[in-house]
């Protein structure tokens, strides 16, 4: 948008990414607003709610300042460390896995802020790590302990999704951060090998069991394999056009479970086809492409990791969630962003883009005043 | 990769960017995959989608067509259908099958023996297999149920047709009975149809047999419906189209009073016309009911059934064999005047003849004196027929039996019949290894020995003697059936054959209490007394009941222009005077059937009531006595046919050559053989009947 010949007041709002988020916000409750069986106040009156609460917290979270954010990276993730640890400890009282925090007016799951979380500390650590050592141990040793203590606690949960979403944000800032390449090849390489080994020691036989599924959905129709087979039912019997607004019966009959949440996906292409699917792919992509070139024009180090990072951190929840509804990835219970109905996730993925946005605010400032 | 070189900042923002680059593509990358990935789901395979979308959406529920019926000679029902509501349970869909059945148990006030059987079944049912927890219900208790469906998962009430069988067990053997279709029969047709709740098979009898013809199509109902089951809404029905009815020769009221009027006995009636060969009666008791067997079949029930020893499930009138005694006499002399004996040769019966070195009785032995064709058959003189079977030979009698249809297979739509024996010199040697010898004549000419038939081919042979036709047993009516053949006797033989018959019942013969209290008409027959055991044993009037002889009567009507032809067979009846009185009344009631009920009344009064009531009387009993806790449980359904085939064995079939000669038993009334005076027409039975002289 060109922001330099519209008032100032209106053009400093970021416009590029308002714009698609009012989009994909709006579509995400007319297909809720349809899966609810043309009830409004089911669930969209409360995604559209929740996206206005968010949108406020992501701009006031827009206006801070980096020296905030920087002196803020550790308090938080320690913060959200503890609360991971507590809630281990809770669930373990109450006997059986919990993976949310009560907090009387909203449930908080702490693995989903410390999605942001690792990459604000990461962005923090590479950027005050010195240059001379990114080559060296130093760069990874410290990081992998960041990463290490969350990710084992969301996998101790068990929440093999969330843990595999912070770890790849982690690899992301690492990757970005300009970490010789052939460790991330070798790391590649010993995933392959190590990931057999996992599949039959670390997973939980459930976990096992959707993976394998996953790759025979019809082995068994009735019991993990129904929720891939009967999304793909509701993707293809879309076609091109859809079905029409409102037409959906797999979502309306039930045979699409979590038609409101993980599926929203399939919920919406049996009623808009095949184009609502390149709609939303679009806008994903408008989103990420923003993402990306605020970290592109970023003023510093952490600024440019921190942008990039939240960006793939969003990629990879839109990344996991459609490869699932479509059959190309094991049910994992990751939602859509910005149109599964789902708060944690809203409130997640809204500090992700308020992030960006303040990053966008800081390089703006940038060239003005000093760096 | 540069560590040689120092890492500057300007390295680390350029490598930044190429890498931030790489995830631009990964992104883009992505980004096609997704949507190739959706045009192949949603385009390329959109139709395979669509037809698994719309079986999701549409649940084509089968409506269970309605049976062909089964109807009598005259169109009335011998199987019909009734509407009714009904309750049955899927087992798959069946959460808590213990609460459920508890719930099911209360609502419906089911007695424990039948909760007992529903468990049963449920354990052995597979998957989808229907298993019917009560019919015939009422509104009250159907809403009762339907109501509180959702808390009762895999449980159906539905409104439909049962099979009913207007009257019960008269015709259990004759038409057979339905019930719901096993795990074998399913593997066998794979029609969905089969595991539709409601849906009957023909499991015995005619409604096997005709299962094609009788089934008819099923309707169907399309609704749209929820993944959890709930109807949102109909898309239409199709109806059903019901099965196509057969009508039999059958004349449904004397089945009926035939079956009433056995009794207490164990015992068959066939009543055929004997110009046509329709069979207007075919009657086998005790019998099952078969509504109740349509329900499936319960503890208490099978245990009733199994345990009786004149063993309801066999078919008396086709699987039950029996030596036919001396109601082959007419068949013999007919051979004798065929071979071209005069019927006023003679013979003195001093009560013996001595055959070889053996001396074989008259039943008589005080002797009958002077004997001719005509006296030997109507007082039933044992001696005449030894004397002249010497002379004529065992071959000529076996041809004859043959003729008439003795030891014949008749196409009958049942499975499993059993045809008996007609013995002669080769078959013995067949089947023994031995050569015949005279005593084999002697035994055979007097229906014992090694002849074994079953009461149809009684019958057929009285009616064959009654018109000299060659007529073969009709069960399904066909008006249009061109009339039997003649069998090629010549008229006067017939004419002294059925005066001697005539004489039997009319005259100085063995039955003159057959005599049928009907004006101008009088019936012709010929009474038989067959041996179960030795004398040695038993004397087969009275003591064990399995010891007593069998009873036969074969008769027909007007003995002048013959019609009707009858042959009833009683097990154990102590003789011919337990199969003549029903035979009697059996015929009145074609003639007169107010005089036949009446008489039958009167029986029914000392009985216990009718067959319906006995029945009821004795469940209710064995209910009382074993309760829910009847300890043989029900047989599954290919136990069932199996054990009711056991129970159909041809029984009595000498497993040994015989060497001895058969005992004749007494024939007649005593009253009526020493003086044989004009019989008074025994109007009024005597209340010793059935039990023996």
């Amino acid at each position: 948008m060109p922001q330099a010949y519209v008032p100032a007041a209106i053009s400093r709002q970021p416009w590029s990414v308002l714009l698609p988020l009012i989009a994909l916000v709006a579509f995400g409750a007319a297909v809720l607003y349809s899966a609810a069986g043309g009830r409004f106040g089911i669930w969209s009156a409360t995604h559209l709610m929740r996206f206005a609460v968010f949108l406020v917290m992501a701009m006031v979270l827009a206006r801070v300042p980096q020296t905030l954010f920087r002196r803020m990276a550790i308090p938080v993730y320690v913060a959200l460390c503890l609360l991971l640890v507590l809630v281990e400890l809770i669930g373990g009282i109450g006997g059986g896995s919990q993976r949310w925090l009560n907090l009387g007016f909203m449930t908080l799951q702490p693995s989903e802020l410390m999605k942001p979380g690792i990459v604000l500390v990461l962005a923090w650590f590479y950027s005050v790590l010195p240059v001379g050592e990114v080559q060296g141990w130093r760069s990874v040793a410290p990081a992998a302990i960041l990463l290490g203590i969350p990710a084992g606690l969301v996998m101790l949960q068990p929440d093999l999704g969330t843990g595999l979403a912070i770890t790849f944000g982690a690899i992301v800032v690492m990757f970005l951060a300009g970490l010789p390449l052939k460790w991330f090849l070798s790391a590649g390489a010993a995933a392959l090998i190590v990931a057999p080994l996992a599949f039959f020691t670390l997973l939980h036989d459930y976990q096992r069991k959707r993976v394998l599924v996953f790759l025979d959905p019809e082995s068994d129709p009735l019991g993990s394999g129904y929720h891939i087979t009967q999304s793909k039912i509701a993707i293809g019997s879309g076609g091109f056009f859809g079905k029409g607004f409102g037409n959906g019966s797999q979502s309306h009959l039930n045979y699409l479970p979590e038609s409101h949440t993980d599926f929203v996906f399939a919920t919406m292409a049996e009623e808009w086809g095949m184009l609502g699917g390149l709609f939303v792919l679009l806008v994903f992509g408008l989103i990420f492409r923003w993402g990306l070139k605020v970290a592109n024009n970023a003023p510093d180090r952490f600024s440019r990791l921190l942008a990039a990072g939240m960006t793939m951190t969003i990629f990879f929840y839109m990344c996991i969630n459609l490869m699932m509804v479509m059959g190309l990835a094991p049910v994992v219970g990751i939602p859509l962003p910005w149109m599964s109905h789902g708060g944690s996730s809203m409130m997640t993925n809204m500090i992700c883009v308020g992030t960006i946005m303040a990053v966008e605010r800081w390089s703006r400032a940038g060239p003005r005043g000093l760096s | 990769m540069n560590s040689k070189l120092p890492i500057t900042s300007a390295i680390l923002t350029h490598r930044f960017e190429r890498r931030s680059f790489v995830m631009g593509a990964l992104q883009g990358g992505v980004g096609v995959l997704l949507a190739t990935r959706l045009g192949y789901l949603a385009v390329a395979q959109n139709e395979k989608y669509q037809a698994e979308s719309e079986s999701n959406r549409v649940n084509l529920t089968l409506i269970p067509p309605r049976r062909g019926w089964v109807i009598d000679r005259f169109g009335k029902a011998l199987a019909a259908n009734r509407a009714d509501f009904r309750v049955d349970l899927i087992p798959d869909r069946v959460e808590d099958a213990d609460e459920t059945m508890k719930t099911l148990a209360e609502l419906l006030a089911l007695p424990p023996d039948r909760v007992r059987d529903i468990r049963d079944r449920l354990d052995k049912a597979r998957g989808f297999q229907p298993v019917e927890v009560a019919s015939s219900l009422d509104w009250d208790k159907f809403a009762a149920v339907s109501v509180r469906l959702p808390e009762l998962p895999g449980v159906i009430p539905q409104r439909g047709y049962s099979r009913f069988y207007p009257t019960g067990a008269a015709v259990g053997h004759l038409v057979g009975y339905v019930g719901a279709a096993s795990a074998e029969d399913y593997e066998k047709e794979r029609n969905p149809l089969l595991i539709t709740p409601g849906f009957k098979i023909g499991k015995d009898g005619l409604e096997k047999q005709f299962e094609v013809r009788l089934r008819g199509v099923p309707g169907a109902r399309r609704v749209e419906a929820t993944a959890s089951g709930r109807i949102v809404r109909d898309l239409g029905t199709r109806e059903d189209v019901p099965g196509k009815p057969i009508q039999l020769t059958i004349n449904a009221g004397l089945q009926d009073y035939a079956a009433r009027r056995v009794g207490l006995e164990s015992g068959s009636v066939v009543v055929m016309d004997c110009d046509t060969g329709d069979v207007l009666a075919m009657v086998s008791m005790p019998s099952f009911d078969p509504n109740s067997f349509s329900d499936g079949i319960g503890r208490i029930e099978w245990k009733m059934l199994s345990e009786d020893d004149h063993v309801p499930l066999r078919n008396k009138v086709l699987r039950g064999l029996y030596p036919p005694g001396s109601t082959v006499k007419p068949m013999v002399a007919m051979s004798f005047l065929e071979a071209g004996l005069d019927p006023h040769a003679t013979v003195n019966c001093s009560g013996g003849l001595r055959v070889g070195n053996r001396v074989f009785h008259c039943w008589q032995r005080r002797g009958h004196g002077t004997v001719d064709m005509a006296k030997g058959i109507y007082q039933s003189c044992d001696v005449y027929f030894y004397h002249f079977a010497q002379q004529l030979g065992m071959d000529v009698i076996a041809k004859m039996a043959r003729r008439l249809g003795l030891g014949q297979e008749f196409p009958m739509p049942y499975p499993g019949q059993s045809y008996g024996t007609v013995p002669d010199p080769a078959w013995k040697m067949r089947k023994y290894k031995k050569e015949w010898a005279l005593y084999d004549t002697v035994n055979a000419t007097i229906g014992q020995g090694y002849m074994l038939v079953n009461p149809l081919q009684q019958a057929v042979m009285a009616s064959r003697i009654a018109s000299g036709r060659e007529v073969m047993p009709q069960l399904l009516l066909n008006r249009n059936a061109p009339p039997p053949k003649s069998m090629g006797f010549r008229q006067d033989h017939l004419d002294y054959i059925h005066a001697a018959m005539s004489e039997v019942v009319n005259g100085r013969g063995t039955a003159g209490r057959a005599r049928i209290p009907v004006d101008n008409v009088l019936m012709a027959g010929k009474t038989g007394t067959a041996q179960v055991v030795g004398l040695n044993i038993a004397n087969g009037k009275s003591g064990a009941w399995k010891y007593r002889d069998h009873g036969h009567f074969i008769c027909f009507a007007p003995f002048d222009k013959p019609k009707y032809a009858c042959a009833v067979a009683i097990e154990h009846g102590g003789g011919s005077g337990a199969a003549y009185p029903i035979a009697r009344d059996v015929m009145t009631y074609l003639f007169a059937p107010d005089k036949a009920v009446a008489v039958l009344d009167e029986f029914e009064k000392q009985w216990g009531g009718n067959v319906q009531q006995r029945m009821a009387n004795s469940y209710n009993s064995f209910a009382a006595r074993f309760g829910g806790s009847a300890p043989k449980p029900v047989p599954d359904d290919e136990d069932l046919t199996e054990r009711v085939e056991a129970g159909r064995k041809p029984d009595l079939a000498p497993t040994d050559a015989q060497t001895d000669a058969a005992a004749p038993r007494a024939e007649p009334d005593p009253p009526f053989i020493s003086v044989p005076s004009p019989p008074s027409p025994p109007l009024n039975p005597p209340l010793s009947q059935g039990g023996g002289q």
